[in-house]
């Protein structure tokens, strides 16, 4: 399935990467989780931000994600680290 | 209700004219307006640049204000949020809730600033001359939060 993912604030900065669209087997990624996983293989920064970084928040189509939450084809998935609006 | 992010100023008194203009039983306006205070105890001039998820950002106020107006009789919100680059005493957000009397508006406006804090995704940068930094979240707005 195709995913759109955004990178937002500090996220993008350490991971040098605002958005991208990916295509992932079906079979190996179906909740955020599996493709924070994925992500985290590329490297150390994103080992750092995907699985070392528990302040790391997720949302699928704009709307607040937990690891458990499935992803369907075309979803906008965000990463990005505590707000601070306001 | 009315939700606006945008990088353009605003002026609060034509947000209280525009508030449930046609009622007659507003009884209670209450507002708050949030501003970049300046960091530095030098002469430093420093940005604050604020960032947000576009889309999303309009959505979660939409949420925080269905929520305020379920638990409060609310008769009309305004939340304004600006984003890009902002200066020591510019405005940042505003918050104007209306209503027949002022325990419902007053706690009502409070509500939607701590949610908006926790939830709303926005981030905030600091450019000084020393160097750029992102704003930390604060576990005291988490805690603020956790009241309601």
């Amino acid at each position: 399935m195709k995913l759109n993912i955004l990178y937002f604030a500090s996220l993008r900065e350490n991971l040098g990467a605002d958005r991208e669209t990916l295509d992932v087997d079906d079979a190996a990624v179906s909740t955020t989780n599996d493709l924070m996983k994925l992500l985290s293989q590329r490297g150390e920064q994103w080992r750092a931000v995907m699985l070392d970084n528990p302040n790391l928040l997720v949302a699928v189509n704009q709307e607040t994600a937990t690891p458990d939450t499935t992803l369907s084809d075309n979803d906008e998935v965000a990463f990005f680290p505590p707000v601070t609006g306001g | 209700m009315s939700i606006s992010v945008q990088t353009a100023d605003f002026n609060v008194n034509d947000v209280l004219d525009q508030l449930a203009p046609q009622r007659r039983d507003v009884g209670a306006v209450a507002v708050f307006v949030g501003k970049v205070r300046d960091i530095n105890t030098g002469d430093e001039v420093h940005t604050l640049t604020l960032e947000h998820y576009p889309g999303m950002t309009e959505s979660a106020i939409g949420k925080i204000i269905a929520e305020a107006e379920q638990r409060w009789d609310l008769l009309d919100v305004t939340v304004i949020h600006r984003v890009g680059e902002l200066q020591p005493t510019d405005n940042i957000v505003l918050v104007a809730v209306a209503s027949t009397h002022r325990g419902d508006a007053f706690a009502a406006c409070e509500f939607i600033m701590d949610y908006l804090k926790t939830r709303a995704p926005f981030w905030k940068k600091e450019q000084t001359p020393d160097g750029d930094r992102w704003v930390e979240a604060r576990k005291s707005d988490e805690k603020a939060a956790g009241r309601w």
